[in-house]
């Protein structure tokens, strides 16, 4: 049985299972690579026929992979607008992707842990995602695949600046190591700052939820690498694993100690504050909602709060998204009728774990 | 009101007291907000990949002829690139190399060839690309060299491989 997006917005995807190392303070590890075919332009000098044969050959490809039963294809072009919507809302394509033009599409596998996206600003995009901190083992899958559709398509590579992609930022390697941190201490003692000036003098790129271009809202911060050439692939997830990661986690348990220690009144007002705002708002946007999610998620991850877990906040997260209120409301919303049923969708959850 | 000392068009809103460090000399420069940026004078704090690109871009404008290069595969020309931060073909590598390299050591921090994974390729044939490019390169040396006996064997070569894929 091949699975739909209206089924898929009912689960909550194992890459937000809450589960992995450092998994109180690491959201998700991301490891995408870069790959153009051989013999076409890059998508801005691509004929609709260009396109459509670069989509049917990697399609075709990604169909011979055993990627599994639960494979999910959609054709991007086609889909109707809220399914795009529900498909960035959980991170499995970007926004560029969604509101591009032309063919292209992505094929979702392993319990939405893996996303091929076809011709979004490269011809393909091969993207891993895991819970916590697991970067070794994603970028052995992420590898694999790659290898397997190399074994049938001809990669655009050259032997000095390795594989060529669209723009020069991502060629070489090709690769993006992210890993999604979540760090309300650091932001509450005033030190997030300092951790955005480490990470420049690392060449690393410090961004909101959404990737490229977002704001950072309700604590969360997607850290990636910047360089892609003069490097292996090894190296730079080595680097994350070991020493990026560690480093920022590290600095965050030390802040939120210190919190604990000294400031442990203030603490504990931002915890339940979220926790009585989100019990009993009867309007609620989807900024205010991330923010007081990270408060509430930071009272659990301290062993402040156990009236609720982390995989029911979790799923708190993801369908307070509008797309996704609105697939589980069965009905389009505007803007206020969204704020209701938000917060509607919340009290719904934290009144029945009182 | 002042104009922007650096591109005369906006008006200046961001305004610094340089100290020349050898002379202890100071200087007043008047800057617009867009400038202050591109000489990394202000910090936005979210900046793209595509802003970062294109500002390093205007940053390395100093050559125009750089502007005038045409891709003979896709008609990219680097102007083009420039305004959208976005190359046409894998030509374009080789195209505009010149042009690419100080934009990419810096985009890279200083990183200036790949060391990672090379593709098995299908049947262990490399990508006709790379041969192609290799191939563009030679040529330009030989041309470079005055050894044009080398440049018409490696030019038939190129048109040899360029017919196969016709
Ligand atoms: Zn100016
Ligand atoms: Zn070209």
């Amino acid at each position: 049985m091949t699975l739909t997006i209206d089924e898929l917005v009912k689960r909550v995807g194992a890459w937000l299972g809450g589960e992995g190392p450092y998994a109180d303070i690491v959201i998700s590890s991301r490891i995408r690579l870069a790959r153009n075919l051989d013999g076409f332009p890059f998508l801005s000098k691509s004929s609709d026929s260009d396109r459509s044969q670069v989509y049917r050959v990697l399609m075709e490809s990604i169909a011979e992979l055993e990627l599994g039963e639960d494979t999910l294809v959609v054709d991007i072009e086609d889909a109707d607008e809220l399914d795009r919507q529900v498909l960035v809302e959980r991170h499995l394509i970007s926004r560029q992707h969604a509101e591009g033009e032309g063919t292209r599409g992505v094929a979702i596998a392993n319990n939405e842990q893996c996303a091929l996206m076809i011709n979004e600003e490269d011809h393909l995009r091969i993207q891993g995602m895991r819970s916590g901190l697991q970067l070794a083992c994603l970028f052995e899958e992420v590898n694999r695949i790659d290898n397997e559709i190399g074994q049938r398509v001809r990669y655009a590579f050259d032997r000095r600046w390795g594989y060529l992609t669209a723009c020069p930022t991502n060629v070489g390697t090709g690769i993006r190591v992210s890993v999604m941190l979540h760090l309300p201490a650091l932001k509450l003692t005033g030190q997030i700052e300092q951790m955005f000036r480490a990470a420049k003098e690392m060449h690393l790129a410090v961004r909101g939820l959404y990737g490229e271009g977002t704001d950072a809202v309700g604590d969360f911060f997607q850290v990636s690498n910047q360089t892609t050439l003069g490097q292996t692939e090894k190296d730079i997830v080595e680097e994350f694993a070991s020493e990026i990661i560690p480093r920022i986690v590290k600095f965050e348990l030390t802040a939120r100690e210190m919190l604990e220690k000294d400031r442990s009144a203030l603490l504990d007002d931002k915890i339940w504050r979220a926790w009585g705002t989100l019990e009993n708002a009867r309007t609620m946007s989807s900024d205010e909602t991330l923010f007081l999610l990270s408060h509430l998620r930071m009272g659990v991850n301290m062993g402040r709060c156990k009236d609720i877990d982390l995989t029911r906040l979790n799923q708190l997260f993801l369908r307070s998204q509008p797309a996704h209120l609105q697939k589980l409301e069965g009905r389009r919303l505007d803007g206020e009728q969204r704020s209701v049923a938000r917060a509607r969708y919340l009290r719904s959850i934290l009144d029945s774990h009182n | 009101m002042s104009l922007c000392q650096r591109c005369n068009k906006a008006q200046a809103t961001v305004h610094l007291l340089d100290i020349i460090p050898e002379s202890d000399e100071k200087r007043e420069r008047h800057l617009c907000e867009q400038c202050a940026a591109e000489e990394g004078l202000t910090t936005q704090k979210h900046e793209s990949i595509n802003e970062i690109l294109s500002s390093l871009i205007k940053q390395s404008s100093g050559a125009p002829q750089k502007q005038d290069l045409t891709c003979s595969q896709c008609g990219m020309t680097f102007r083009e690139f420039r305004a959208n931060g976005l190359l046409g073909c894998p030509n374009d590598y080789l195209a505009f190399e010149k042009a690419l390299m100080p934009l990419i050591e810096r985009a890279h921090n200083g990183g200036d060839r790949h060391v990672g994974k090379v593709p098995q390729g299908v049947g262990g044939e490399p990508p006709r690309y790379s041969k192609l490019a290799q191939l563009r390169r030679d040529l330009r040396e030989a041309v470079d060299a005055e050894d044009y006996e080398r440049a018409a064997t490696i030019r038939d070569d190129i048109q040899d491989l360029e017919a196969d894929d016709g």
